[in-house]
């Protein structure tokens, strides 16, 4: 039993940025903007609020700088995609790299420990809230899964509400919608396709500085070269996945967090019946379960209309 | 005319004598992009250049990369000046070196923690698994439970070689100890995810491990720092990372590249220095385990001296440490 909840302890904590992420790329994508630059946005985010947490002794001020870093580096690639029509897909892989090279050498001209920002100390980093009522939930295992976490947990699953209902119930994500459908029939309307899309890239830096800061502050103490491992990708197929619509994308990192906890402790575990198995089989179940729901039981993902497609307002 | 003419003739004269005085041995160090203090590899190599330089009042050359394009260009730098030992430190250097020493044959070349081929060219290997038994030990000998972790980066044989040793030296200290173990992953990111590091720590630590053991780089800073999370015990790997969270790790398995590098740099004063592959083991001062101010309180007089008795029957012979890389498989689990 307490295996189970650790399980589910560990998909929250995994899922938080993939969570942020995924939503992200959802405002863009569902504006008409292709979104491979999550990675970058989260990397550069988790470096700008280690370095500011770092000077200024202050959580708060990294979550700051960690948004508006990826808020800058997000409206790069708007300006790419929406001002110059640019290819996004090259743009974002652009970013991605150029991301993953300056903060390395930003971060060794600045702290010299070989790319790494110095160790944060606790009250510099986003650690579990003080619970409670806190004797009673040391009892129950599945209190302490809903109380003991950071901060930036809670605001991750707050965000899911406000963007399903942003993006499905109010005027600006009707607008959203239509642009990445169709962002002719929008401007014919009278709707500014490219301010939209503006919005949606800020937004989505706006997201991934949330998850990238998770990363730096709360996950770890420190920002390293390449932090990020991949994460922007996998919310990215979580979002594919879940169709570009907020619940089901959700699930897809809840699902892939899930899995890898399950993965991690499978390690090395002697099974009944089966023995141990090896270590390479383990680690690939997430994906061979993402290939699985994706090629069977999701049926076919229908992406935005304009997604990819620079708009050039017709005369 | 004749008297500038002279003089010039002079000047080219104490140049030519003081090129030849230079001519003694010139040893150099190369440092990678991390820089040379990166309180790891690189710092680690830079002492021992200066240890080296006080003990013989030879000075050295260093040359630092600011990336990985100026690999080649660098070495290729110091081995037309007229250097006689070229020391690159770290794998990342493996293929420079291997072309450089191949256009300069009559420089020397080394190679500190790879192998890098070349009839000029020494490879100096760690015996890891050495240093990773005595802090197997160490972890054995702190841990209440009687389950220790170990976290490796990218699933490879000399990963595997770290985890291996830290099992043999923590069923020496505790035949019932049971030691959980995970890797990171199969690309060489996984020693890039410290986020993935502490959430692998912290499923151990859900299991009832109380001492973890890292050979992850970078993803090994989420390792320690989820140890410190859960007040639990952390081991670093590579240079001494007792100072990241004192109190909250147990030691740390050294890779002595100091020694490495001070030796090399004797060897090639001294005219001994040879080509081939040099595997520097407890014996010989390439791995070790630290000790020092931080986990003073962490390791009792009985551990310490337990740890050095092991130290020294692996030193004599008397207890064999099993190579993973050898027959890629660990005798015990």
């Amino acid at each position: 039993m307490d295996m189970f909840f650790s399980v589910l302890d560990a998909t929250l904590r995994v899922s938080t940025p993939l969570v942020l992420a995924a939503l992200a790329g959802l405002f863009s994508e569902r504006s008409g903007i292709v979104d491979l630059a999550l990675e970058g946005k989260m990397l550069a985010a988790a470096f700008a609020s280690a370095c500011v947490a770092y000077l200024a002794h202050s959580p708060w001020a990294g979550l700051g700088a960690g948004i508006a870093a990826g808020v800058l580096v997000a409206l790069l690639h708007g300006g790419v995609s929406i001002s110059y029509n640019g290819n996004q897909l090259i743009s974002a892989v652009a970013i991605n790299m150029m991301v993953s090279g300056v903060t390395p050498v930003l971060a060794l001209a600045w702290f010299q420990q070989g790319g790494r920002t110095p160790t944060l100390d606790d009250s510099e980093r986003f650690t579990a809230l003080p619970m409670p009522f806190a004797d009673a939930i040391e009892q129950s295992s599945a209190l302490k899964l809903i109380f003991g976490h950071n901060i930036l947990v809670y605001i991750a699953v707050a965000v899911i509400f406000v963007v399903s209902w942003v993006m499905y119930k109010s005027r600006f994500g009707l607008r959203l919608r239509a642009v990445g459908e169709n962002p002719h029939a929008a401007d014919a309307a009278g709707i500014s396709v490219k301010s939209v899309r503006y919005i949606a890239q800020a937004i989505s830096g706006a997201l991934c500085g949330v998850a990238g800061t998770y990363l730096a502050l709360a996950q770890t103490g420190a920002f390293i070269q390449d932090m990020t491992a991949g994460k922007g990708y996998l919310a990215l197929a979580a979002l594919i996945f879940g169709k570009w619509r907020p619940w089901a994308a959700v699930s897809g990192c809840l699902l892939f967090a899930f899995t890898d906890a399950i993965q991690i402790r499978l390690q090395g575990v002697e099974l009944p019946l089966i023995g141990s198995i090896p270590d390479a089989f383990i680690q690939a179940i997430p994906y061979v379960l993402t290939v699985v729901l994706l090629a069977g039981l999701m049926g076919r993902a229908v992406a935005p209309k304009a997604i990819g497609i620079p708009f050039v307002k017709s005369r | 005319m004749q008297i500038a003419k002279k003089r010039g003739f002079a000047i080219a004269a104490a140049m030519l004598v003081a090129a030849s005085s230079s001519f003694a041995f010139t040893p150099a160090v190369v440092y990678d992009q991390a820089g040379k203090f990166d309180k790891s590899f690189n710092e680690a190599a830079y002492t021992g250049a200066e240890r080296f330089k006080k003990a013989t009042g030879v000075a050295y050359r260093e040359a630092q990369i600011a990336n990985e394009a100026q690999k080649e260009q660098v070495l290729r730098n110091l081995a037309r000046k007229n250097i006689d030992l070229v020391v690159a430190v770290g794998f990342s250097f493996t293929q420079a070196v291997q072309t450089v020493a191949a256009e300069y044959p009559n420089v020397k070349f080394a190679i500190v923690d790879d192998v890098a081929k070349g009839a000029n060219v020494q490879s100096v290997l760690f015996k890891e698994q050495e240093g990773s038994y005595l802090v197997g030990m160490a972890a054995a000998l702190a841990s209440k439970s009687h389950k220790v972790g170990f976290i490796g980066g990218m699933d490879v044989p000399l990963i595997r070689a770290f985890g291996c040793g830290y099992t043999q030296g923590a069923r020496a200290a505790d035949s019932k100890v049971e030691v959980v173990s995970n890797m990171t992953g199969t690309t060489p990111q996984a020693f890039n995810d410290p986020a993935r590091g502490g959430e692998l720590a912290r499923s151990q630590f859900d299991r009832g491990v109380d001492v973890v053991f890292h050979a992850a780089g970078g993803t090994g800073m989420g390792v320690l720092q989820a140890a410190k999370d859960k007040s639990k015990l952390g081991i670093g790997v590579d240079s001494n990372q007792n100072h990241l969270f004192p109190g909250f790790v147990l030691t740390s398995m050294l890779k002595r590249v100091d020694n490495a590098v001070y030796d090399l740099f004797m060897a090639g004063k001294n005219g001994t220095w040879k080509p081939g592959i040099v595997t520097m083991g407890l014996k010989e001062g390439g791995v070790d385990w630290a000790l020092d101010a931080n986990n003073r309180k962490l390791i009792s007089k009985d551990m310490e001296a337990k740890i050095n008795q092991a130290k020294k029957d692996i030193i004599s012979g008397k207890v064999k440490v099993v190579d993973y890389r050898a027959a890629n498989s660990c005798p015990v689990k």
